[in-house]
């Protein structure tokens, strides 16, 4: 792979760690370093991710027990749950992966930044319609204007308003700075929907997998909800890297490496 | 079968959950793989263009 390394001319040589990092940095800043690790690692997570996600699902609905409470219905949590962990990880991803484009003037973490507003909002859409269908049979009602329901809301606009304020700039460096700043702003919002459960009185329920006395979920159910939580990693990663690839396309259309790509 | 789909009353709500997620994430998997095929063609078109 160290023939798509660019990123050594600019190279000063430092001693032990701090150059081994700076190396594995400056390949990453690397936009056909990026491409091709991308497309080589991609439909691999892809694959992963659709069969941990049939295996987990098939568990989730036909041999976990039911609920002794919501019987059935908690099953949703299989979906629901990963979706909403997802739409909080994307989210953290795009503003750390935003801030180390502002600081290093990185386009590729740009990139990175600029692909995961999409699937972060699909994500958060998902969390917030699964929680919706959950909640009609739980609580009877499929919408209450709750901390956690409504924080979770703000995410998506969040997510929604990035892209809009994306589209809005013709200028491609401009609106790479504007969005960051949007995403680290939005970043406030993490914390607040994480402790919602336990700073207000919610309908939601609090946490029952990360819990200062462990999960306290029958390992039956435990399992098939990490595996799709695994699964959606995965699907993440995949589609998070074939977003990435289209974005180092265009932008970067007149290089002699997308010429290769093109042509080869 | 049927009792399989009732999901003690609560069906309705387990099915439609799984397909809106189902039907999200396959879109969402799809959109850039379709871009990705036009991108590359449409690149290719220009530079055979500008050639």
């Amino acid at each position: 792979m160290t023939s798509h390394y660019t990123g050594s001319k600019n190279h000063t040589p430092t001693p032990g760690q701090t150059r081994s990092f700076r190396i594995w940095f400056h390949r990453f800043g690397s936009s056909s370093y990026f491409y091709h690790m991308a497309s080589r690692w991609g439909p691999r997570a892809g694959w992963l991710a659709l069969i941990l996600m049939v295996t987990g699902v098939y568990m989730g609905l036909f041999v976990a027990p039911p609920d002794y409470q919501m019987g059935d219905s908690y099953r949703i949590i299989f979906i629901h749950v990963p979706s909403a962990w997802m739409s909080l990880s994307v989210y953290v991803l795009m503003a750390v992966s935003s801030a180390i484009g502002l600081i290093w003037k990185m386009k590729v973490s740009f990139c990175v930044s600029r692909a995961c507003a999409p699937i972060g909002a699909a994500f958060t859409f998902c969390a917030l319609v699964t929680g919706s269908l959950w909640g009609k049979p739980t609580w009877g009602t499929y919408w209450i204007w709750d901390a956690r329901l409504t924080s979770e809301l703000v995410l998506l606009f969040l997510y929604v308003g990035y892209m809009a304020l994306d589209k809005a700039i013709p200028d491609r460096n401009t609106a790479s700075r504007a969005t960051a700043v949007l995403a680290l702003v939005g970043l406030v919002n993490i914390p607040i929907i994480h402790y919602s459960v336990e700073w207000w009185n919610t309908l939601h329920q609090g946490s029952t997998v990360f819990r200062m006395d462990g999960p306290s979920i029958d390992a039956r159910m435990l399992v098939p909800l990490l595996i799709t939580t695994v699964a959606m990693n995965l699907y993440f990663v995949s589609v998070l890297f074939n977003r990435v690839r289209c974005e180092l396309l265009d932008l970067e259309r007149r290089t002699q490496w997308v010429r290769k790509i093109v042509n080869g | 079968m049927a009792e399989l789909l009732d999901m003690g009353g609560h069906g309705f709500y387990i099915w439609t959950s799984y397909a809106v997620v189902f039907a999200v994430l396959a879109y969402g998997f799809a959109a850039p793989v379709r871009r990705h095929r036009q991108l590359v063609d449409e690149i290719a078109e220009h530079q055979k263009s500008a050639r």
